[in-house]
């Protein structure tokens, strides 16, 4: 099971712009790649990652194979209110990983 | 390679294998620069990228083809009905040439960043897209000394 991980500054100035550092441990198998006997392994990423602040869409990425082992992803966004982070990591097997997190924005 | 002497019968057999294995394979190893464009013009709506705003931070040189970090960053405000919407990364040599789509809202600064997979050497492009409609687009060549697609 993927353990996704996110960094931020949790009790943020109201207008600071807050760096959000993310990453899930995922081998991103791309898909390209042969195992020993020759046959293909079949790929296996998460394809999608998704961020809302109290329900409302912050950011989102559309993820290929060409994106490396343990996808990280570092974004910004504009402290205007508190409330909650929520991050969805989206498995190829329909699996959805997910983290919330406060903000305090004062 | 090992030392051992190869006949000309041995190389010429194992050639003719490595162009059925080719043969057989459904689809190229390799994106042509055709796919890029047309990822390109799709993900940017048939708009022609523009040259400028988008800065692409890359290596000159990745040692490691499997993880290669890069930054995004548009040089442009990010507020309500002025923003840029989309930032997408295309590797015009890889397998298949889609690496990301960044989707923002207005919000923070249009700066992404990640980690991506260069098969071999090759230009990586980032291309903008802006809430006005128009398309930017900064591109940079990566030396691969060891690709990234595993084998």
């Amino acid at each position: 099971m993927p353990t996704p991980k996110v960094k931020f500054n949790e009790s943020a100035a109201k207008g600071e712009v807050v760096e959000v550092k993310t990453m899930i441990d995922h081998d991103m198998e791309s898909g390209q790649r042969k195992d020993a006997a020759g046959k293909a392994i079949a790929r296996k990423i998460i394809n999608h990652f998704a961020v809302t602040l109290n329900g409302k869409p912050l950011f989102a990425a559309d993820l290929a194979p060409a994106i490396s082992a343990n996808p990280a992803l570092n974004f910004f966004f504009t402290a205007t209110e508190s409330g909650t982070l929520d991050f969805k990591w989206t498995d190829d097997d329909g699996s959805v990983y997910a983290l919330s997190r406060a903000i305090t924005v004062t | 390679m090992p030392n051992a002497p190869f006949t000309r019968r041995d190389v010429m057999l194992g050639l003719s294998a490595g162009a059925a294995t080719l043969a057989l394979a459904s689809r190229p190893a390799h994106a042509t620069k055709a796919e890029a464009d047309d990822l390109v013009a799709r993900l940017a709506g048939g708009v022609k990228p523009q040259d400028g705003k988008v800065r692409l931070k890359l290596p000159e040189i990745a040692e490691n083809g499997n993880t290669v970090p890069f930054t995004v960053a548009v040089d442009h405000p990010m507020v309500e009905g002025n923003y840029v919407k989309a930032i997408h990364v295309v590797a015009t040599d890889n397998p298949a040439p889609q690496v990301a789509s960044f989707h923002f809202t207005p919000t923070g600064k249009a700066e992404v960043y990640a980690r991506l997979r260069l098969a071999k050497t090759q230009e990586v492009r980032a291309v903008a897209v802006l809430s006005d409609g128009t398309v930017w687009e900064a591109r940079k060549e990566v030396k691969v000394t060891v690709g990234g697609c595993g084998g």
